[in-house]
């Protein structure tokens, strides 16, 4: 049963590497990788994410604050105080994480809609800030940031690089390296999922007083979660900010939160891999409605309700049932 | 000084006013079905934009202005309808994200039928500012709190009088033996859902000629209705109205004592700290949670 298990998990790790090392064979220009860098680096956020809301269920509706506050730390401190991109992110993590727990002790004592009001009232204070102290973060227009660096060696868009005699240029590299970022994130989340804290979240989403009864330190876990998915959106918010090299305080906003949120529910709650396809869905959706131009927020909203109507689990749950059920049935055909 | 303060006071009852009127739209929705509706405020936007148009088209001003909050309370039943009731297994963060999704569809709409652009209404009444205390005030904030305390003690007749209003208030606290008395609870949360859009959109039309109006006024309204909903305590009508008004005071007062790039920031940090003394508001109820 539990070896079982953790092939069934490698299985889902090794299938997400196949696809992340295979996708370029699709992709013909620049903007692909591009749209591909940011997908994956916002399935890692939403992976962080997920473990709050999926598996603790907590809601948080302020989660694009952290991203924030990682991008702009990171923009800020590498570029006006020239610190190096590494250790700035580390440091803008632990700054966050700090910042999750001072917030997350009293906000997670509330429940449901009340945590929905805090989380998202944290969240707008974030984004205000950051959009009024124009001298550090240049307010609504935004900052350029410096391009990420590991240990000397640049990583930027506009280089081009070489290996092993392959010539590729930089977005093709960060491609790689955001897919191979968003695969140590998962790899960490279902670690952290099969944990004794894994256990006890999903006690903790079950029924709380219970899981309090049976000696579950709930208000612990629940912190701690918190600033685990915190300090994944601070994270990555840096290394998006270094992608991108241009950042808004848009990032931070209320909307920015609820797109966050809306991956989590919408490719499947509590499902690492559903929520990477809600991540998926959710960028390439506005690309393809793209085309319908002025129609294109009225199809939004459409799909975005009636997916959630008649899907209320979430797409990868609902498709991985309707597999599950198929095969039932043909076995019982057989039999 | 004195006079200064008078100014900062009227505005923030005004604008307090309209959250009030919103906040009681959450409320009434969140009693009958635990709802939180992200899409209460495009009623706002979908009156004061309606009332605009049909003007726009020729008809007189309270003609148009019944038209809007008829369509209102149509959108608010077809909501219930179409977006909620068929949902009603799911949780409470995908019921959110339905609300959200049902927001951007209204606002998608909007934008197709009226444009991004602003759109001015006139005032009710005359246009020049009145003088009080020392203070000039805009004659429309006299219609917003008029108009607002006329729906309150409407609203309170409406729930204490009427035997559909009791059969609400039956429903919102207790569902299944609602139910068992004849009660049909699907009518009733469809009512409620009308009810709210109608309260809705009569604070959009009525704040418009202040604030003026667009497809998109809808997203900031709506939150600072739900601010003033759990700031009040979810579910009390008292505290819908005393939210609503404290967290307009207190906006006003911010933008004009501190900063009015910050007078959301207060605004928000308000509502945090409430919560963290009073985790269920000002006048929320306590509910013991069942294992």
């Amino acid at each position: 049963m539990l070896k079982n298990f953790l092939q069934m998990r490698l299985k889902g790790l090794v299938v997400l590497a196949v696809i992340v090392l295979l996708l370029p064979l699709f992709f013909n220009n620049p903007f692909h990788y591009d749209l591909a860098t940011q997908i994956a680096i916002f399935a890692a956020t939403v992976v962080g994410l997920n473990l709050l809301v999926g598996f603790a269920g907590q809601i948080s509706l302020g989660h694009a604050g952290f991203f924030g506050v990682g991008a702009y730390f990171s923009a800020v401190m590498t570029g006006t105080y020239g610190w190096t991109p590494l250790p700035t992110m580390l440091v803008a993590a632990v700054v966050v994480a700090l910042l999750a727990w001072l917030v997350g002790r009293p906000i997670l004592k509330l429940k449901g809609h009340y945590l929905s009001m805090a989380t998202l009232a944290m969240g707008f204070i974030i984004a205000i800030i950051i959009n009024n102290e124009g001298w550090l973060t240049g307010g609504p227009d935004g900052m350029s940031v410096a391009p990420f660096s590991i240990f000397g060696w640049e990583l930027s868009s506009f280089n081009q690089y070489s290996l092993f005699g392959i010539e590729f240029g930089g977005d093709v590299a960060w491609y790689f390296f955001a897919g191979f970022l968003l695969l140590v994130a998962v790899w960490i989340a279902e670690n952290i999922i099969d944990s004794p804290i894994g256990r006890a979240l999903r006690s903790v989403h079950g029924s709380e007083i219970a899981a309090r009864v049976v000696g579950v330190d709930t208000s612990y876990y629940k912190s701690l979660v918190f600033v685990v998915s915190a300090v994944y959106a601070s994270l990555m918010g840096s290394i998006y900010a270094h992608f991108s090299g241009f950042i808004t305080p848009h990032l931070a906003s209320f909307e920015q939160s609820i797109v966050l949120i809306t991956m989590v529910v919408l490719g499947g709650m509590a499902s690492t891999f559903g929520v990477i396809l809600g991540a998926v869905v959710l960028k390439l959706l506005p690309q393809v409605l793209a085309d319908f131009q002025e129609l294109e927020m009225m199809m939004f909203g459409l799909i975005l309700m009636l997916t959630m109507i008649f899907m209320p689990k979430g797409l990868f749950p609902t498709l991985q049932n309707k597999l599950a059920e198929r095969k039932r049935k043909k076995s019982e055909e057989q039999a | 000084m004195f006079a200064e303060f008078i100014q900062y006071l009227f505005t923030g009852i005004t604008i307090g006013a309209t959250y009030a009127l919103i906040a009681l739209g959450f409320t009434l929705i969140y009693n009958s079905s635990h709802v939180i509706n992200f899409a209460q405020g495009e009623f706002l936007m979908i009156g004061g934009m309606a009332t605009v148009s049909f003007v726009g088209m020729g008809l007189p001003m309270p003609v148009s202005i019944v038209l809007a909050v008829l369509l209102a309370g149509v959108i608010g039943i077809c909501l219930q309808r179409f977006a909620i009731a068929p949902a009603k297994k799911a949780d409470v963060v995908t019921l959110i994200i339905i609300t959200i999704g049902a927001s951007i569809f209204i606002r998608g709409v909007a934008q197709l039928v009226w444009g991004k652009q602003y759109h001015v209404m006139k005032n009710f009444s005359t246009d020049k500012p009145i003088h009080a205390f020392g203070a000039v005030l805009n004659s429309q904030s006299f219609w917003v709190v008029g108009i607002g305390a006329i729906l309150v003690v409407a609203l309170v007749l409406f729930f204490s009088r009427t035997m559909t209003g009791k059969a609400i208030l039956a429903t919102s606290m207790n569902k299944d033996a609602a139910r068992l008395v004849g009660i049909r609870t699907q009518m009733v949360l469809m009512l409620a859902f009308m009810l709210s859009a109608l309260l809705g959109s009569i604070a959009g039309i009525i704040v418009a000629p202040i604030t003026f109006t667009s497809y998109d006024i809808g997203i900031m309204l709506g939150l600072k209705g739900f601010v003033a909903a759990a700031l009040g305590g979810l579910g009390s009508g008292v505290g819908a109205i005393v939210g609503g008004l404290l967290l307009g005071i207190v906006e006003a007062m911010t933008a004009g004592y501190i900063s009015s790039d910050y007078k959301d920031a207060v605004a928000f940090s308000m509502i945090l700290l409430v919560l963290f003394f009073m985790p269920r508001g000002l006048f929320g109820s306590r509910v013991v949670e069942r294992v």
